[in-house]
């Protein structure tokens, strides 16, 4: 009976610090695509790539950070990586319309370059 | 009697003014509380050219065989709109050589024309020649009927031949020192419909209340169609590197009468960045959605 109870403590302990770390890390992971946003409104854009970049390794599941990811790669000239980037951030939100309007525009320009390359 | 009035109403307005600001900032501190979720932000994409030009220092925008209305030359004017976009917007020199009518280079060779002289324009102004010189192997379109004139796309077909004449073109370089050469077909018709089109109508209800509804209202229009093909040849041999077509059209109340060359400028200008693009990196200017 003890032992169980023992079980059953340790049990919610492990849950309730994976929550937490969980969260940490979604916290963590905000930070960085809020402070990629304000560099990126200041022109520094592979700064701003760098804390994006960072944001995807610490949250994959962050549609956010991968769609300003994505606008990053576009503005480098990066087409291949803003394509995968904009994918990624809708298969994790795919009702996005904000994400979904920033892939129709950048699909119009890439459709462009693909076709040069035939 | 008006001085009391007017007071009146200043101070009736200067009040609505400051509930409007009132309005405002309350609006102001509620979005800050709250915290904005996205941001637009200006990109510019950089768009790679199409076609490796650094073997060229120099372009030749040759003439292009053009069709369509009589209301404009499109030919010369494409010529010239060209050349001075590349003047501006790329790193090659631009060949300042009388435009070529291509049209009666192409009929030449069509008819095996036999003049030996030279076909090209010459550099710096002396006076095209109607016809144009295609000894020998240049005769590239020989036997072919061409149409005494080209009023649409079927007409223009038999005048692509012109562009596989390796031989005329590599003379053609050979003449201007290997330049990159520009040609191709311009069509510039104009176009005349009529069917139900949507517009956008304001209506204003009986509480003053602005409302836009989308309309169908039967319409008869007009306007043009430019339907240009860009050839890229390679001066050194004569061999087309690439070629890209397009399509454009616009199309005015029947009411309105736009002039043709007008219409074929604004057509034109919004081909010019895709025309440049093949030549030189380029810029595309947007805007996008950064998430938080």
């Amino acid at each position: 009976m003890k032992a169980t109870a023992i079980a059953i403590v340790a049990c919610v302990g492990v849950l309730s610090s994976t929550s937490l770390v969980a969260a940490d890390a979604k916290k963590d992971a905000k930070s960085q695509v809020e402070f990629g946003i304000s560099v990126a409104q200041r022109g520094l854009w592979r700064e701003a790539i760098y804390r994006w970049e960072k944001a995807t390794e610490i949250d994959p599941t962050y549609a956010a950070a991968y769609n300003d990811l994505a606008i990053g790669y576009e503005h480098e000239g990066q087409l291949d990586k803003a394509r995968k980037a904009y994918e990624k951030a809708l298969e994790l939100d795919p009702n996005n319309s904000q994400v979904r309007q920033n892939y129709e525009l950048f699909k119009e320009i890439n459709d462009r370059t693909a076709q040069k390359e035939k | 009697m008006i001085g009391p009035l007017r007071k009146k109403n200043s101070a009736a307005s200067g009040m609505r003014r400051l509930a409007l600001a009132c309005a405002a900032a309350t609006l102001a501190a509620f979005a800050a509380a709250c915290g904005t979720d996205y941001f637009e932000i200006p990109i510019e994409t950089p768009i790679q050219p199409k076609l490796d030009v650094s073997p060229f220092q120099r372009v030749l925008v040759y003439g292009f065989v053009a069709g369509g209305t009589d209301d404009v030359d499109a030919n010369q004017e494409t010529v010239r709109l060209l050349r001075s976009q590349l003047r501006t917007k790329s790193s090659l020199r631009v060949i300042d050589a009388d435009v070529v009518p291509l049209i009666d280079v192409a009929r030449d060779q069509s008819q095996g024309g036999s003049n030996e002289d030279s076909a090209g324009p010459r550099e710096g102004g002396a006076p095209p020649r109607a016809s144009s010189g295609n000894g020998g192997s240049d005769r590239g379109a020989q036997g072919v009927t061409l149409p005494a004139t080209i009023k649409d796309e079927k007409d223009l077909e038999p005048y692509e031949r012109l562009f596989a004449n390796t031989a005329y073109w590599k003379r053609i370089g050979e003449e201007f020192q290997n330049p990159l050469i520009v040609t191709g077909t311009v069509l510039f018709m104009s176009r005349s419909t009529s069917g139900f089109v949507q517009r956008d109508q304001e209506t204003f209800d009986n509480l003053g209340r602005r409302r836009v509804m989308p309309m169908r209202t039967y319409m008869e229009r007009k306007g043009f169609v430019l339907r240009p093909k860009f050839v890229f040849i390679d001066g050194r041999t004569g061999a087309t590197m690439y070629s890209e077509s397009y399509r454009e059209e616009i199309l005015y109340n029947a009411q309105q009468n736009t002039p043709a060359l007008s219409s074929y400028f604004e057509l034109m200008d919004r081909l010019v960045p895709n025309f440049l693009s093949a030549l030189s990196s380029q810029k595309i200017r947007g805007t996008r959605v950064l998430l938080k």
